[in-house]
């Protein structure tokens, strides 16, 4: 009830709304600075999007997995080049009571021949025994089976065209056979996972199959030692636990932490990152160069009207709100259409690249703080020419 | 250098007839009891710094009574200007006493002139309307300075004074459509709209023809009287000098009461 009739006091004791007047009374001047706000908007959101984008789609795999814990080799560094250990160290964890199940995974690069162009491509392929739960997603499981027989893959069909029509030959009813690492091998089922940015494509095997594939593997060797607990059982303690017993010849991770070491490399053991923050920024400054044009500009046209002001008793403070709050509208009427253009771009990233590039609450966030950043800053630098507002000048 | 001092013959609240042009003679005593709106003292003023500095007002004495509608009149140049920039607060004083509705004004904080100039209306000899606002946004301009009235009320009024001015019509008109003298009445509007007690008005007739000229100054008198509102007109138009309760003219930074010719050796 106070809320109401304070929010009542607020309208009743409103003033004429200047600040959108002399924004509005300028559609042409409102519309270049719209367009300049909008496109540093979009800038950003795309760069930022893309960096983002480029760490999610790194682990497009790694969040599919069924484990709370993780095993992997320690000279692993990421997914593009993954280091063997003994399986027998999996075997081992298997012996802490909250451990459930575990399932060990061969994990590599492979050849993949075009079948259309015959063309070859490297594809992560992923090793595992049939029974074994792999994915959290349960659809797997009546495919898993198909693996049992020899030579038999998976495969991917959400990966880059450039690996064949393999998808819509297989919906087809054709028999999809073609070479991975030289090797002939016959596609007997598709799976949706994606593409990450270390892998244009994926194809799941068996083990058995994945070690005639790959001959020089030794037997007992494995790139990725998946682990899951008890219902209720606290992974980090888990973790703790298998530090201590196994060897110093592997890494134990959880889930979380295994994707994050994945993104920390493509973040910091690559330019990528950087790259990216660098367009964002690059957006940033281009926008604030605008804006200031715009308030500047707008500032000093007006200025003998803003003298008259401080003549008629208008405060200064009072002036530099209308300037600020010129720069909070141009800022929120700027922030909208890069918003939606920017989904609408995403949507077109997502659809040429594969590639999980998403608007999410933090970058919309992100990107608003950053529009209002730059407009607030160039209205601030803008109000200094309203220290040139002599009223005694206008007489 | 004597300066006469420059008292009128009894302008109370604009209850007053029968003064006229040039009734200002030297009369010592005020007739009045209230505080003078405006009284000057000994004030003096410069422009420049070191050997450019030039001396624009020498020791103008000046006293202003509520409802008095005072002229000054002058060639340009003499000064006139920068008495109403400091009568008005818009200029710091170098020297001398100003005192305005009680207030002095020699080393006043930026705030203290803030706040009195809500109390003063502004006339400019260009109407200085901002440019986006309609007539009655432009005159709420000034409305919306006064404390503790609602939105509504204060519209209301912006309306009111432009329908006194004459504009009842062209409410929502930008200056852009208004013709001169138009543009003339809605900054007269919005200089009455704040209750001004005291209202200075620099050449308000310079871009208007003799016709609209004359009817926007018997408006400014006519309104100010209704406030009882005290006028400081700077013009050097003859053809409204007519309006005034008292004539004062200037000449080289010095006062001399008109049509009077004792100007200080």
């Amino acid at each position: 009830m106070s809320a109401l009739s304070g929010l009542g006091r607020l309208w009743t004791s409103r003033r004429i709304p200047l600040a959108w007047l002399l924004l509005t009374r300028q559609p042409v001047r409102l519309a270049v600075a719209l367009a300049g706000i909008s496109f540093a908007g979009i800038l950003m959101f795309m760069q930022l999007g893309f960096r983002d984008g480029l760490f999610d789609a790194s682990v497009t795999i790694h969040k599919l997995f069924d484990a709370d814990l993780v095993l992997i080799s320690p000279r692993t560094i990421s997914s593009i080049s993954m280091s063997g250990f003994p399986r027998r160290r999996l075997v081992q964890a298997l012996g802490d009571p909250e451990v459930k199940g575990i399932t060990p995974v061969n994990w590599n690069f492979l050849l993949w021949r075009n079948p259309q162009n015959r063309s070859t491509r490297s594809i992560l392929a992923i090793g595992f025994e049939p029974n074994d739960p792999l994915f959290l997603d349960p659809s797997l499981k009546s495919k898993a089976r198909l693996l049992t027989q020899r030579d038999r893959v998976l495969f991917d069909e959400q990966s880059r065209e450039e690996f064949g029509p393999v998808g819509p030959w297989f919906r087809e009813g054709r028999t999809v056979e073609t070479e991975v690492a030289g090797k002939r091998v016959r596609v007997a089922g598709l799976v949706g996972l994606g593409p990450s940015f270390g892998a244009d494509g994926n194809l799941i095997t068996s083990r058995e199959t994945f070690l005639s594939l790959l001959p020089d593997t030794p037997a007992g060797s494995i790139e990725l030692g998946l682990i899951r607990l008890n219902p209720g059982a606290d992974p980090a303690v888990v973790q703790q636990r298998l530090r201590k017993q196994l060897p110093k010849d592997v890494t134990v991770f959880t889930k979380r932490e295994f994707e994050e070491s994945e993104k920390d490399y493509w973040r910091s053991s690559t330019a990528i990152g950087f790259i990216f923050t660098l367009g964002a920024g690059m957006g940033f400054v281009v926008g604030c160069v605008i804006v200031y044009q715009i308030l500047y500009s707008d500032v000093s046209d007006h200025l003998p009207e803003y003298a008259t002001l401080m003549a008629m008793g208008y405060p200064l403070t009072a002036l530099l709100g209308v300037v600020g709050r010129e720069g909070l509208l141009l800022a929120l009427l700027g922030y909208l259409p890069a918003y939606g253009v920017g989904q609408g771009l995403y949507a077109l990233v997502r659809s040429a690249t594969k590639l999980p590039v998403e608007m999410n609450t933090t970058r919309a966030v992100v990107v608003f703080s950053m529009i209002l950043v730059m407009c607030m800053g160039s209205a601030a630098m803008a109000m200094r020419r309203l220290a040139d507002a002599d009223p005694a000048e206008i007489f | 250098m004597a300066v006469h001092p420059t008292h009128s013959d009894g302008t109370g609240n604009g209850t007053v007839t029968g003064t006229g042009n040039g009734t200002g003679n030297g009369s010592n005593a005020p007739s009045t009891d209230d505080p003078p709106m405006v009284d000057l003292h000994d004030l003096c003023h410069w422009y420049g710094e070191g050997e450019m500095r030039r001396q624009v007002l020498q020791n103008v004495e000046l006293r202003i009574h509520p409802g008095e509608v005072v002229l000054l009149t002058g060639p340009s140049g003499c000064g006139k200007t920068t008495l109403l920039t400091l009568v008005g607060g818009l200029r710091q004083v170098q020297q001398g006493q100003v005192t305005v509705m009680g207030e002095q004004l020699e080393g006043s904080s930026r705030r203290l002139r803030q706040q009195l100039r809500r109390q003063i209306g502004m006339i400019f000899q260009g109407h200085n309307l901002l440019r986006c606002l309609t007539a009655e946004q432009n005159v709420q301009m000034g409305s919306d300075l006064l404390p503790g009235l609602g939105y509504r009320a204060r519209r209301d009024q912006a309306r009111e004074w432009l329908r006194a001015v004459g504009l009842g019509d062209h409410l929502g008109k930008l200056p852009h459509d208004l013709s001169g003298g138009q543009k003339q009445r809605v900054a007269i509007a919005r200089a009455l709209a704040a209750h001004p007690r005291l209202l200075l008005a620099d050449e308000p007739t310079a871009a208007l023809d003799s016709r609209s000229g004359r009817e926007v100054v018997d408006l400014l008198k006519r309104l100010a009287r209704e406030q009882s509102c005290a006028v400081l007109m700077v013009t050097h138009d003859p053809r409204i000098l007519d309006v005034a309760d008292r004539l004062v003219a200037m000449e080289d930074g010095r006062l001399r009461t008109a049509p009077l010719v004792a100007a200080a050796g």
